[in-house]
């Protein structure tokens, strides 16, 4: 039999619903003509957005240029601009965020689509993602009123007492701080990482677990040699993705950080990152450089989250490609 | 973990320690759902308990008092949410169902390909950053701040989302559809847009509640777009107060008459995304045609 | 209206040296065949044999695939329809197409599934004709009785059968001339199948069928003509046979046709 027939019979038919237009009428084209327009008008948003961001940061790269990231002194009012430690402060927040909700997330996705008895996990995962809905601002109004103290009065002392030595957890408890911040993120991206990951494992097909099982492993190996190795790229792209939004994460960290812009060993002292000083000096800012040099951190963060993000997109696209090749 | 998983299956290890093994993992993974589940019900209960005890008719009928006079309300920021958002809507959801719609049945090529890319990348910007983009094109040129730029920055958040979802939702839609209606003489128009489109409108729908449930909450990009304001303001080209602003505002005040509102506001604002999420969640269900 | 008419001999379908192919490759090779007015035609062929996309030829739906191209004519009214001056959608409302899975627009009620057709082209507007054509097209698919009390149901919530002959009733109402069914009983049972053979004989005469199956004993039981097609090693789908059905089915002249009706293999 022909096999070629057989292929092409059957591609085109599931691939797409798009229509093609040959032979189109004038009203046909009219309307693909609109609806393009659409199309455009987002590349033009997107494409002013680009612009816009480059051309208001120019007076600040032009005048302040490479030197603001090597310096942490940071004196608007006598014309020093450094921006290292916010920097530093938007890296080690997003750090600390990721290190302690991707575990935690992934556990819980694998409890939820794994392990979970169906009637329980739906409803909880239902919950989770609205949770995933739930405004910066309000994790920001707990983060300072409820996380904070509690940081300060139990948490900081704790890990002073038992991890004292490292430098990381010594200096004054101030509850508001780097590490703070940090678990208020985790907080915030674990549903993120939570749900997305959840579809992910549900995405594992069946045969996966069931050669698994077939070699007599017990439950927890079916999981850590066949459902997590099949989902691994996956799972690294929730997470990048994840990372991306503790980064351009402004308000709730302006809530809970600290403020200062310092760069600190330890982790409870106060600090600054990009995205908070940006929304806590705009519209204070006096002077023509001091708006421009807030208007180049927003536009270095713009840059490093795209970066993030595009990492994200390849990974899961290449991923999406190798996995759906193997399947066919 | 790691070098577990390259030993061989029933090497030197035991049934009994792998299978107690297995149990402490997946004991460890229930401690690690149990911890997500409590954190995040903690809390959204203390908002509503602490919020709960902020609610008042005058919450939500009169504006905010000076500093020292108790009571007070945030009607102006509600209106003003609400007046936003829908402006927003109104920019973002013509061009984002058109183009989505572009992008699932009409376009092939680079420009569904790059729109495709760039809407991806356009949903991971921070939006403090688009906030910067609209003070910059709007309150820079008009000088002064206003509800229209905040709606501007929001719509910017939202168009992506309207314009992924609206492609899923048409992509769905089995082709026998549009092959239904061209077989019955149907203008490849009218095809698609009076018969294909129709089928997906839940999907439709539901990205576009979902976008709004996305930007009611968003706080950054309004900072120096809306601004606030402590009275009302009926025209959208002055400055504006929103509740997301107000919360924010008022959490990092020193007074607790002010706290006391922003926890009322955090409240509302929890309640009204979660109607909004579960709206469209339960619509979907009910629209849903296979 | 179009009840007691006769179909005249210019109205036959012929293609001329038809291929197709989806991107470079070819589907189909140069197929010349008529189908008579009037009567149904059947296509046979195992699966790849190019029949589905022959049918897809006639009324130019093949090219909505995109990456996809044909060569040759088909005639109609001795109008070759892939003339550039010809529209292919006004052309549509002459041959009208059932699909192998059912497929009613899942928004619509059975009544509006059945009108879709003349509402969205603006053939008909008064209310009172279109009644009367939902009436008469659901009648002549024997779904009128099944439906009749719930028309404003929603098309999809009927039986799979039920659904089928809604798509026969839907593609009536345009008043087509030629009918393309492609593969229409494969996804239903026996008795729905049934159901659709005998409607099929009922309205031969005022329209011509064209039927493509991969049931040889439907094809012998419903089919005027039948058309023998297959794909070997090196060539693509091709036209083998073609003659009456009950020569086809009795003393095949070709080899190849008499193994694949024998069940030697397909």
């Amino acid at each position: 039999m022909a096999t070629e027939s057989i292929e092409i019979a059957s591609l085109p038919r599931t691939t797409t619903t798009a229509v093609r237009l040959r032979g189109a009428q004038l009203a046909d084209r009219l309307v693909v003509g609109f609806f393009g327009l659409a199309a455009w008008l987002v590349l033009l948003v997107v494409a002013a957005l680009f612009v816009t961001l480059a051309i208001a940061a120019w007076p600040a790269i032009k005048t302040v240029g490479w030197p603001a990231l090597h310096s942490a002194l940071w004196d608007p009012n006598n014309g020093k601009f450094g921006v290292l430690s916010f920097v530093f402060g938007t890296l080690v927040t997003s750090g600390i965020a990721l290190l302690l909700a991707g575990p935690v997330g992934i556990g819980a996705a694998l409890v939820l689509a794994e392990v979970a008895p169906k009637r329980l996990a739906g409803p909880v995962a239902m919950l989770i993602e609205l949770l995933a809905a739930v405004p910066s601002v309000v994790f920001g109004i707990w983060g300072l009123f409820v996380l904070a103290p509690v940081m300060r009065g139990a948490i900081e002392p704790a890990l002073a007492r038992t991890l004292g030595f490292l430098p990381l957890f010594q200096g004054y408890f101030f509850g508001v701080g780097i590490l703070t911040a940090g678990v208020l993120l985790a907080i915030m991206i674990l549903p993120t990482i939570a749900a997305i990951t959840r579809d992910i494992f549900e995405a594992v097909p069946a045969h996966q677990r069931e050669g698994m099982l077939a070699l007599g492993a017990t439950k927890w190996e079916v999981l850590a040699r066949a459902v997590i190795p099949y989902a691994r790229s996956g799972i690294i792209g929730a997470l990048v993705l994840a990372l991306g939004r503790a980064l351009g994460e402004a308000i709730a960290v302006a809530m809970v950080i600290g403020n200062k812009p310092a760069i600190s060993a330890s982790l409870f002292s106060p600090g600054y990152s990009l995205a908070s000083v940006v929304a806590n000096e705009f519209t204070e800012a006096t002077g023509q450089q001091y708006l421009a040099v807030l208007v180049g951190i927003g536009s270095l963060l713009f840059v490093l989250s795209m970066l993030v993000n595009v990492a994200a997109r390849l990974l899961v696209w290449s991923v999406g490609r190798s996995q759906s090749a193997a399947r066919a | 973990m790691l070098a577990r998983m390259k030993r061989p299956l029933s090497g030197v290890r035991t049934l009994r320690s792998r299978q107690s093994w297995s149990t402490f993992m997946i004991a460890v993974a229930w401690l690690c759902a149990g911890l997500a589940a409590a954190l995040l019900a903690l809390i959204v209960l203390y908002a509503i308990r602490r919020g709960a005890a902020a609610l008042n008719l005058q919450f939500f009928t009169h504006l905010p008092l000076p500093v020292g006079i108790a009571g007070g309300g945030v009607a102006n920021a509600l209106i003003g949410s609400v007046e936003i958002v829908l402006m927003a809507s109104l920019f973002a959801m013509p061009v984002g169902i058109f183009a989505g719609i572009y992008l699932g049945l009409l376009g092939r090529g680079k420009l569904a390909y790059s729109v495709r890319f760039l809407s991806d990348v356009l949903t991971g910007v921070p939006s403090i950053a688009i906030g910067v983009f609209a003070y910059t094109i709007i309150v820079v040129p008009t000088r002064h701040f206003s509800a229209i730029s905040a709606a501007v920055a929001l719509a910017i958040i939202m168009l992506p989302i309207v314009v992924r979802t609206t492609e899923e939702a048409v992509r769905l839609v089995p082709a026998a559809i549009p092959e239904g209606a061209l077989a019955l003489g149907i203008p490849t128009y009218k095809a698609i847009l009076l018969v294909t489109v129709p089928v997906a409108r839940a999907g439709i729908v539901t990205g576009a509640l979902l976008s709004v449930a996305r930007v009611a909450g968003e706080s950054a990009p309004l900072l120096f777009t809306a601004f606030g304001s402590s009275f009302w303001s009926p025209n959208p080209n002055t400055p504006t107060s929103a509740l997301p602003l107000l919360i924010f505002q008022y959490a990092n005040s020193p007074y607790r008459d002010w706290q006391q509102l922003a926890w009322g506001g955090a409240l509302s604002l929890i309640v009204l995304i979660f109607a909004i999420n579960i709206t469209a969640r339960l619509m979907f269900r009910r629209m849903a045609v296979r | 209206m179009i009840a007691g008419r006769t179909l005249s001999a210019e109205k036959t379908l012929q293609t001329e040296h038809l291929t197709a192919y989806y991107g470079s490759v070819c589907a189909l090779k140069d197929v010349s065949m008529r189908f008579e007015a009037g009567a149904i035609t059947a296509l046979i062929g195992p699966s790849g044999c190019g029949k589905s996309t022959l049918l897809r030829c006639l009324n130019r739906m093949h090219e909505i695939i995109p990456g996809t191209r044909v060569e040759g004519e088909v005639r109609l009214d001795g109008k070759n329809l892939y003339d550039p001056a010809i529209n292919a959608t006004e052309m549509r409302q002459r041959i009208g197409m059932v699909f192998q899975r059912p497929n009613p627009f899942p928004t619509m009620s059975i009544v509006d599934n059945v009108l879709a057709g003349v509402r969205l082209t603006n053939k008909l507007r008064d209310r009172t004709q279109l009644q009367e054509l939902a009436e008469q097209s659901l009648r002549k698919a024997a779904l009128w009785d099944e439906v009749k009390d719930q028309l404003h149901r929603s098309g999809t919530s009927l039986s799979g059968g039920q659904q089928q002959r809604l798509c026969i009733a839907r593609a009536l109402a345009v008043e087509p001339e030629v009918l393309l069914m492609d593969e229409p009983a494969s996804s239903l049972d026996p008795i729905s199948t049934t159901k659709i053979e005998d409607l099929m004989r009922e309205l031969k005469g005022d329209y011509t069928f064209v039927i493509v199956t991969h049931n040889m004993q439907q094809a012998a039981r419903v089919s005027d003509y039948t058309g023998f097609l297959l794909a070997e090693e090196s060539t693509p789908g091709h036209l083998i046979e073609f003659g009456t059905s009950s020569k086809i089915f009795t003393t095949p002249k070709d080899k190849r046709t008499e193994d694949y009706i024998t069940g030697r293999f397909g």
